[in-house]
């Protein structure tokens, strides 16, 4: 196995434990935490699979951004200790272990899916794109280029939801 | 390279967060599970942009974008909830239950 494989598996395995870990803690201040972890682990996996701008975003907004406003409305609530069971029942456990294991099945073909040699891009394509353009201008060239329209939509979105946002978290208007 | 088992991982992600959707009952927990179906979408799309194209890393800015604006108008809803019953445990936010 070359050292690539070996990162993998064990961003991998991390991931998959500490997601384990994030549904099953009691208290939401672990849960989050946890999926803290799952958070970093995935930013390992994308750097691994040639996504190293993906990889400082993931940290910077979801690490960085979003967790903290989770912890942040976590403690304005004061979730923290002493909080009741709010797990499901053992119907509602088993309920959900039966759809997840059949979510899983379905989900299984996914392995063996492979896209079509017609619009397959060659090995390698990736990587010699990024030391052709840079790391960012790969991605920044068809952000600005093809998809302007869709990047400036989501500016408008963005705003949507910061006045939403405050008008929702008001006090009264 | 590496295209399976990062899709495999992905799959296994996803369920996980689908199960903590439905197995827990903390409002915000269940939130964290939608963030975390919304990571392993990320993770199959930065997976597959290996062998189609730099598009996928693209959309994973707008998923990225998307899952912000969720996360701060979902939890200002959960704020506003909170106010007003006192809890965010789902299994007392009946007012639509028949």
């Amino acid at each position: 196995m070359s050292l690539t494989e070996i990162l993998f598996w064990a961003f991998s395995g991390c991931a998959v434990v500490a997601a384990v870990l994030c549904i099953t803690r009691r208290n939401p201040v672990k849960s989050a935490l946890w999926l803290v972890v799952t958070l970093f682990a995935l930013a390992g996996l994308f750097v691994l699979l040639d996504a190293h701008f993906i990889g400082v975003l993931q940290i910077l907004v979801y690490a960085g951004a979003i967790m903290v406003l989770f912890l942040f409305v976590i403690m304005l609530l004061n979730l923290g200790q002493g909080a009741p069971a709010d797990r499901r029942g053992l119907a509602g456990g088993i309920v959900a272990a039966g759809l997840g294991v059949g979510l899983l099945l379905q989900l299984s073909v996914l392995r063996a899916a492979r896209p079509p040699e017609a619009i397959t891009l060659p090995d390698g394509y990736l990587t010699a794109l990024q030391r052709e353009q840079g790391i960012v201008g790969a991605v920044a060239r068809p952000l600005f280029a093809e998809y302007l329209i869709p990047f400036e939509i989501t500016s408008v979105l963005l705003l949507a939801a910061i006045v939403g946002a405050v008008v929702l978290a008001k006090r009264r208007l | 390279m590496l295209l399976g088992p990062a899709l495999a991982v992905s799959a296994l992600l996803f369920t996980i967060g689908v199960v903590g959707v439905l197995f827990r009952r903390n409002a915000i927990v269940v939130f964290m599970c939608v963030e975390l179906m919304l990571n392993a979408a990320n993770l199959t799309f930065v997976a597959l942009a290996q062998r189609l194209g730099v598009a996928g890393h693209v959309f994973v800015f707008f998923v990225m974008a998307v899952a912000a604006a969720e996360a701060a108008v979902g939890l200002a809803i959960i704020l506003a909830i909170f106010r007003h019953r006192e809890t965010v445990d789902l299994g007392n936010i009946n007012l639509l239950k028949g």
